[in-house]
């Protein structure tokens, strides 16, 4: 009852490294300030389900403490995100980023 | 679908479908703890809070224009290249062979239990004063300018 043997470690690869690059694509493509915050949430979990992988493959449990950590820090995170967003909605009725040139309105 | 979706209701669902199938590789490579933390945390309080700001701010139509096409062009070209480069390099690795024998129990809570308070004491405290000083400020930055009104007037 070996999940390696069944899928080699090099998928789990492949397939964080995708979900990386969508998470980057989604960054780098939308203007919707709430959409790329779950672009980085996508990244996130592409890291947390690599380090899951070599944890389980290396049967240390120091990875998936890691992992604790970063879902704990990735909820700080959006938390005050979006208490910013809703902040920057209320001045400006929007949250296109393309209209947060400026610092100061 | 997350990325490319108009709508941005359709994208929080197609990202809690994501984070479903990723807590189902979580189960399949023993993370059982993880795997209900993940659901939890994830699908349960961080796609509820982004529900709630999308609901809030009344962007459920479609109301986002398009970027100018140079933009999404090199958006387009550049994660391409970030791909390749990072299937090229792994590529190149030489293959895992599947280990021998997988310990079965670091998965479960007590393995983690152990793990978390006895070598990584210290990053849980720090983690818990980081929640404690995120909620404090999430709630500030949200009812900053309900106090200035009323000295305006």
């Amino acid at each position: 009852m070996n999940i390696f043997q069944e899928i080699p470690l090099h998928n789990y690869l492949f397939l964080s490294a995708i979900l990386f690059c969508i998470g980057v694509f989604g960054v780098l493509l939308r203007r919707n300030a709430i959409i790329i915050f779950m672009s980085i949430e996508l990244m996130f979990n592409a890291v947390n389900l690599l380090l899951v992988a070599f944890s389980t493959y290396y049967s240390d449990s120091g990875g998936q403490v890691f992992v604790f950590f970063i879902m704990a820090v990735a909820a700080a995170e959006v938390s005050v995100g979006l208490a910013i967003l809703v902040t920057i909605y209320r001045n400006l009725h929007s949250v296109d980023i393309d209209e947060l040139k400026s610092l100061k309105w | 679908m997350t990325v490319t979706s108009r709508n941005p209701v359709h994208s929080v669902i197609f990202l809690i479908g994501c984070f479903f199938a990723i807590a189902g590789h979580y189960l399949l490579l023993n993370a059982q703890f993880l795997a209900v933390v993940h659901i939890i945390v994830y699908a349960g309080a961080i796609m509820v809070l982004f529900l709630f700001t999308l609901m809030m701010m009344n962007l459920n139509e479609a109301s986002e224009g398009h970027k100018p096409a140079l933009a999404r062009i090199s958006a387009v070209v550049s994660a391409g290249l970030l791909l390749f480069i990072l299937i090229a390099a792994l590529k190149k690795t030489e293959p895992f062979a599947p280990p021998l024998t997988i310990d079965h129990s670091i998965g479960l809570v007590k393995a983690l239990g152990n793990t978390l308070l006895n070598e990584y004491l210290l990053p849980f405290e720090f983690v818990s004063i980081l929640l404690l000083s995120s909620m404090v400020g999430a709630v500030l930055i949200a009812k900053r300018d309900k106090s200035p009104k009323p000295e305006l007037e």
